[in-house]
């Protein structure tokens, strides 16, 4: 294919041609920065959470009165591990993804808690069965024996877990000692609370992000706790099957006990979906976008290039009547398109960094990877290539005999 | 000649009804999205008191022990302003401003008093006296208490209006009983509907920064005695007794104060710095940062505003501008198909402006077209934001004010997208045109 004669009739048109340009570049820019952002959404939709999700139910009970939590705790779970279908259960201070948080700085040291870097991180607290009602999944050391269940009074009305046994994180144990082994090392909440790490376990997710984002969302410590106030809710393991009918058992009969109570039940997947539904809409949105963007730059290469071929008619006569095939002619509408196409992708991969650049420095994006950019650049030439099909058909249509009317 | 160029481009747009349709399509989706998350950022980053924000003020400070090398902008970052109970007490009673209050959140339990009712919890505050008069809340019956109930610890009550409705059915209420975390109150007041967007006075307290207003308003002192607890809490002591939150070293109230006039600020300032200098000698403080934002200032700060809607926004724009470039081409290729008409005008003796205008004329109709239609575009859009579940989904309605920024978009758009084909035609040498008619 001779690109000489297309070039030459594209400085003919000069301004629809940079029009074409411009529509290309801007729905690449857009594209790459708009795909880019729905990946990363699409990411944290499925974070992993090494607990079992599909089997749990979380009953949270408030309005009961904190004098009496060491008699009621210990009653409630009774009646609760009573309900067929319930494997295990326990009391807890909060829940992943359940936003309302305890969390606290912890350091390697006594006074480590004041040092700028001390990881900030969530204080999950639970009485005896917890690891086996969340489904933690252990992968290195032993998790709590009765001893330390025992042994963790509520620290003193304090915020800080009594005992002197943490289970840690996967992620967590990586940042606090990123080179050497954690279990068996010593955990410091001021100078005066210190625990062992007995036990790493698979990553859980914090209640929330507590302004520290996803590369804090691991940060999680687990504390054994006894009958203490500090429990706000149960959480309750099934079969998922029995999930709903657990879940309407279980709210019966701790109403039953504490009338006085407000108990609001939750299967773990509705409050999964309720922590990340902001995050789902936006990928949806950023869909519907990039959807409509691309189907209005197809549209608008349809009606410059239809204008085109209607333009140019009449030379189009004359080279089908000189000898050109209608593959030839289709080639050469198809080549124009794609090399306007790669000026807009080119210009448009430079302002798509552009634009991550502006988005990392204001919203603290991070960097596009470098495959986002050829990947729009091939959806556009699709794009293209298919938006300038109809026009191009059109044009290989024109009978040779146009040439010789009207001249 | 209006009239004319009217009815030239009514004729135009039958003889390309698809060009047509796709500008005025193209158009109004572009707009439909610009306008529907303006609306969304506008309603976000809103004045919530616009008759008095500039003289409210809320300050902050720097509670940490010395080993606490923090930045204050970090501190103040995470605590907002969270100041410790005897902080926000001392400024209280130094009674420097206009008014001041201090104020925290908690799960509020209300007992109903029909039988067999189930107790539910809503969103409380614990304030002092002059919350009502410094925020200009609005009441339907009765007032809110004074400073001697606020030192009594007086068991008073101020309920919204939601609440009223579904305790009292909406009549007033004022001298029942409300049984608020198993304590009875008494209610003296019952507000009009309140909910200032964005909540400024919660930012910092815990729950919702948007939505629904609080349901119930109690006297701080007389809350805390109670043992209600505050719905967030900052401590910086591991040895911190959580049942004496009053003394510990825990930050879980903020303070905000009116200034008779914005100057003011300036005098309330050196007050501050004086005393937290007197805090610092007095071995209490270990920092001498404190600042004291505005109510927008402060709303700034905290980035009160969810990045989404700001990314959201600007991607529209993005969108809006790729719209007009498509719009900008269609019409060019238009007009660029009409050089003969736009010759043998110009030969029957058109001028240049008359051509110019004609085609301003058209794209103007488009733009037009594309508002209404845009306009379509952003109610459906508003209406998909209103099914979301984000906090102030619910409040997301077209304005009269957005209703005219469609418009003027939208024409600007056209007349923008139109000046290049407008003036294409325009420089059309009338004789070639004609030679090869």
């Amino acid at each position: 294919m001779e690109i000489q004669p297309i070039l030459a009739s594209l400085r003919k048109h000069k301004i629809p041609a940079a029009l074409i340009v411009l529509e290309i570049a801007l729905a690449c820019a857009v594209l790459c920065n708009a795909v880019f952002m729905i990946g990363q959404r699409i990411a944290e939709l499925h974070l992993p959470n090494a607990i079992d999700e599909a089997g749990i139910v979380d009953l949270n009970v408030a309005g009961t009165d904190p004098k009496l939590a060491h008699a009621d705790i210990p009653r409630d779970l009774a009646a609760l591990r009573q309900i067929p279908g319930v494997v295990a259960a326990t009391g807890i201070d909060m829940i992943p993804l359940g936003h309302s948080s305890s969390n606290s700085n912890i350091a390697t040291s006594p006074g480590g808690i004041f040092q700028k870097d001390s990881p900030n991180v969530a204080i999950y607290m639970f009485t005896q069965g917890g690891p086996e009602a969340l489904g933690l999944s252990l992968l290195k050391g032993r998790l709590f024996n009765d001893d330390e269940y025992a042994d963790s009074k509520s620290g003193n009305n304090s915020y800080v877990p009594g005992g002197h046994a943490v289970i840690l994180t996967q992620a967590l144990a990586k940042r606090l000692w990123p080179t050497g082994e954690a279990l068996g090392k010593q955990l410091w909440i001021g100078p005066q609370n210190t625990y062992t790490v007995i036990g790493i376990v698979a990553n859980v997710l914090r209640p929330n992000q507590n302004g520290g984002g996803l590369s804090q969302f691991y940060w999680s410590a687990f504390f054994p706790i006894g009958p203490y106030p500090v429990v706000t809710d149960y959480v309750v393991r099934t079969a998922p099957q029995d999930r709903e009918r657990v879940l309407h058992a279980a709210t019966a009969k701790l109403e039953a006990l504490s009338p006085n109570a407000v108990v609001k039940a939750k299967t773990f997947t509705d409050i999964r979906d309720a922590y990340f539904a902001n995050v789902r809409s936006m990928v949806w949105m950023l869909v519907l976008v990039c959807v409509v963007m691309l189907a209005v730059t197809a549209f608008g290469i349809v009606g410059l290039t239809s204008f085109w071929v209607g333009q140019r008619r009449r030379q189009i006569g004359i080279r089908r009547a000189v000898g050109a095939t209608r593959g030839h002619i289709m080639q050469y509408f198809q080549t124009e398109n794609f090399l306007l196409s790669t000026v807009g992708i080119v210009i448009g991969m430079v302002l798509a960094f552009g634009i991550n650049l502006y988005l990392m420095q204001h919203y603290q994006l991070t960097r596009m990877p470098w495959y986002y950019l050829p990947a729009s650049a091939i959806a556009l030439w699709v794009l293209g290539q298919l938006a300038v099909l109809g026009p191009a058909l059109r044009a290989a249509n024109v009978p040779p005999v146009v040439a010789t009317r009207s001249v | 000649m209006f009239a004319y160029y009217l009815d030239l481009a009514l004729r135009s747009f039958k003889r390309n009804r698809v060009l047509t349709v796709l500008m005025v399509l193209a158009l109004g989706l572009g707009i439909g999205a610009s306008i529907t998350t303006l609306t969304v950022l506008k309603l976000l980053s809103g004045d919530p008191m616009p008759q008095k924000s500039a003289r409210l003020f809320t300050p902050e400070l720097n509670p940490f022990p010395a080993a606490v090398t923090l930045p204050a902008e970090k501190v103040w970052q995470n605590f907002g302003d969270l100041l410790s109970y005897t902080d926000a007490m001392n400024l209280l009673r130094a009674h420097r401003g206009e008014r001041q209050a201090v104020m925290s959140l908690t799960g509020a339990k209300i007992a109903p008093k029909q039988p067999n009712a189930h107790p539910f919890f809503s969103d409380g505050v614990m304030t002092t006296a002059d919350f009502f008069s410094m925020f200009d809340v609005p009441f339907e019956y009765g007032s809110g208490w004074s400073a001697a109930d606020d030192d009594s610890r007086a068991r008073v009550a101020v309920i919204a209006a939601t609440l009223n409705d579904k305790l009292f059915g909406g009549r007033n209420s004022v001298g029942q009983t409300l049984r608020v975390n198993d304590h009875d109150y008494r209610i003296i007041g019952v507000l009009k509907p309140w909910a200032p967007q964005p909540r400024f006075y919660a930012v910092s307290l815990g729950g919702h920064s948007y939505g629904k207003g609080d349901a119930v308003f109690m006297p701080l002192d007389s809350a805390l005695a109670d043992k209600m607890g505050p719905q967030n809490t900052n401590c910086w002591s591991a040895e911190a007794d959580m049942d004496h939150l009053q003394t510990a070293p825990c930050a879980f109230v903020a303070f905000w104060v009116e200034l008779q006039h914005a100057s003011d600020a300036a005098a309330y300032r050196t007050f501050l710095s004086n005393y937290v200098a007197q805090q610092v000698a007095l071995g209490r403080f270990h920092h001498h940062d404190a600042a004291m934002p505005d109510l927008m200032g402060f709303l700034g700060q905290q980035q009160v505003v969810p990045n989404d809607a700001k990314l959201q926004t600007n991607l529209a724009f993005g969108f809006l501008l790729i719209c007009i470039v498509n719009t900008v081409g269609l019409l060019l290729a238009k007009c660029l198909r009409r050089s003969r008409e736009i010759g043998v005008r110009r030969a029957l003796g058109a001028t240049r402006q008359a051509v110019f205008a004609q085609f301003m004329v058209e794209s103007g109709m488009v733009g037009v077209a594309g508002g209404v239609l845009g306009l379509v575009f952003a109610e459906l859009g508003l209406w998909a934001i209103r099914q979301q579940p984000a906090e102030y989904a619910k409040l997301a309605h077209l304005d009269p004010s957005m209703f005219i920024a469609t418009f003027v978009i939208a024409l600007v758009a056209s007349l923008i997208a139109g000046l290049l084909p407008a003036w294409r035609a325009c420089v059309v040498a009338p004789a070639p045109q004609l030679k090869s008619v």
